[in-house]
């Protein structure tokens, strides 16, 4: 499926991702967030690591 | 069954769990944790959940959530209680100590100058952490009365006051790694050493994976720590120090594992699916409201 990188414009081509999945752009390396999956591919930036982020 | 899984991102761990789910056929909600509302006093269509997997990647927005479901009744793997304990490093802290498991000495202060004091009675170097943290932020390993000073000040300036509870760790001089152990229920699935030239070990810092092999020693302490912050599905942190042997470090509540699958063969997300299966189908027994102390600490006291 192609896609767009929101940050740097690089054409992304991701197979059997899911909503909500994180991928990184190869380009430019910034966390996406899958946001759409149908009717076509949307990322955006993913959230930024909070304080209480972890396991 | 019909099982909730909540989660903030879809990591390569929430990807693997779905797919365990799907492989036995189970019927499940994604919950976004950025979506979920509560009305407290009306349950309504949470009520379907036999049981939900708490996957947030935000420990506030999993805490609370399970709050509210233990409340309402509902089970979550892992409990509200589990994860108000490991959540917080000085709770975990009092709990592996009621349950006399070895632990690096530990100090805690309120002020600058009685965390310099607190350092200078266990010795340089010292670690100092955040109470509530994860992926290594903000841990200090501090040499010497300097670098206290300038940590400490650094310190005070964060803004939150929980920047301000100086948790305070005797260094252990381990072996350039420490050890990652899985507990499911009563069973220590499998473990790895995380390996690093930097004095922190975290993989999500740069630390490697190899395959730890599981002697009853480590199953008997990671299994004792399990059971010290209440049970569930588990990541125990284990110190190997030369003089004193094993101590447990920490307990994870909502663990990752995407070094530990590759490296040990072992199907983690199998088995935790398979313990929240279990949780679900046992739900009427879920007593668990949650409740502000483990139950460790909840003994009636002795009539005097």
């Amino acid at each position: 499926m192609p896609a767009v990188c929101p940050e740097c414009e690089a054409a992304l081509s991701l197979k059997d991702v899911i909503q909500g999945e994180i991928v990184v752009c190869p380009d430019c390396g910034v966390d996406l967030e899958v946001t759409e999956v149908q009717p076509e591919l949307q990322l955006a930036l993913a959230p930024q690591e909070a304080e209480d982020w972890g396991e | 069954m019909k099982v909730g899984v909540l989660y903030s991102r879809v990591r390569v761990e929430e990807k693997w769990l779905f797919e365990a789910l799907d492989k036995r056929g189970v019927a499940y909600d994604k919950l976004d944790d950025r979506e979920v509302k509560f009305t407290l006093t009306e349950p309504g269509a949470w009520l379907q959940y036999d049981v939900i997997l708490e996957r947030s990647i935000s420990y506030g927005r999993g805490l609370y959530a399970c709050k509210v479901l233990n409340a309402w009744g509902i089970p979550t793997v892992n409990t509200a209680s589990v994860a108000d304990t490991c959540g917080d490093k000085l709770w975990t802290s009092a709990a592996l100590h009621k349950a006399g498991i070895p632990q690096p000495r530990l100090k805690v202060a309120f002020t600058p100058e009685s965390a310099i004091e607190a350092m200078e009675e266990l010795g340089y170097p010292v670690v100092l952490k955040p109470v509530i943290g994860s992926w290594g932020r903000l841990v200090s390993k501090i040499n010497d009365r300097d670098a206290a000073e300038a940590v400490l000040e650094h310190r005070e300036s964060l803004g939150n006051y929980q920047q301000n509870i100086f948790y305070i760790q005797q260094y252990i001089r381990k072996p350039g790694r420490d050890i990652r152990a899985f507990v499911v229920g009563d069973q220590t699935i499998t473990a790895i050493y995380r390996s690093s030239a930097h004095w922190i070990t975290n993989t999500a810092r740069g630390g490697k994976g190899s395959v730890c092999p599981v002697t009853p020693e480590l199953d008997a302490i990671c299994r004792k720590a399990a059971q010290a912050v209440g049970g569930g599905v588990l990541a125990i942190d284990v110190l190997e120090d030369p003089d004193e042997g094993l101590m447990v470090l920490e307990v994870n509540h909502t663990m990752e594992f995407h070094t530990t699958v590759p490296t040990t063969g072992v199907d983690i997300p199998g088995m935790i699916i398979d313990y929240t299966l279990d949780v679900g189908r046992h739900k009427d027994q879920f007593r668990q409201v949650y409740h502000p102390v483990p139950h460790e600490f909840g003994d009636e006291p002795d009539p005097a």
